[in-house]
């Protein structure tokens, strides 16, 4: 067994799609439309074009934004991806506008960031474990 | 208040966040747990992490705020003043020990 697709809720899959793309470097993989105005909308790390992908999913339901609203309150992370250089990635993303809800910090291995998807999840960098 | 403050102080885990929170004020409670855990093996629930958290806040050592949708905690030292209100530390430091 293994992980093929693990998945966020978004508000707005357009804006999702340019915020993980455009931003954060993802490379769209599928987009086939589903029903009226959803989405199969998957996106992969160009260093790993066959890899794990991850789906933009519509945030439609009303549970999804509790789970969600309550989650960022208390500044929890929804997924987490590893990145080779967590203050370099800091840099370049702040200068792009990103918001951090958690700069970079040495936890022990690893050193971590959080930052806000604007599509109402917050999300983990880390340094990829060697 | 100083009895919060004095009770506040007497945990060793509250008196560790107020030192995460003197590295960096302005943390999640997320932070505030992985620091915690990470840094000082402190395996505390969330739960409980947040009970330390309204302990420190009723003393007036930590304060929140809300900046878009997340919770962020700040260190407020003030509070400590009461200590050299009521045992007044003396202004001039002692005397150099240079004398036989």
């Amino acid at each position: 067994m293994k992980i093929h697709l693990t998945s966020v809720f978004v508000d707005d899959q357009a804006k999702a799609l340019r915020f993980y793309t455009e931003i954060l470097g993802f490379v769209k993989k599928h987009d086939v439309p589903v029903g009226e105005q959803d989405r199969w909308l998957t996106v992969v790390s160009p260093e790993e074009p066959g890899g794990t992908e991850l789906l933009l999913e519509p945030a439609r339901h009303p549970a999804a934004r509790t789970y969600r609203d309550t989650l960022v309150e208390d500044g929890i992370p929804l997924a987490q991806f590893a990145v080779d250089d967590v203050e370099e990635e800091y840099e370049r993303l702040s200068a792009l506008g990103v918001r951090f809800t958690q700069k970079p910090v040495e936890m022990g291995p690893v050193t971590t960031a959080v930052l806000d998807d604007t599509c109402g999840n917050l999300i983990q960098i880390a340094t990829r474990p060697q | 208040m100083a009895d919060d403050l004095f009770r506040a102080l007497a945990d060793p885990t509250r008196r560790t966040i107020l030192d995460e929170l003197a590295e960096r004020s302005g943390q999640t409670l997320f932070e505030i747990c992985a620091r915690l855990s990470m840094r000082h093996g402190l395996g505390i629930s969330r739960q409980a992490v947040s009970q330390h958290l309204a302990v420190l806040e009723a003393a007036g050592l930590v304060e929140t705020r809300r900046e878009g949708r997340c919770k962020f905690h700040d260190l407020n030292t003030d509070p400590l003043r009461h200590i050299a209100e009521r045992w007044p530390v003396p202004d001039t430091p002692e005397p150099e020990d240079g004398t036989p």
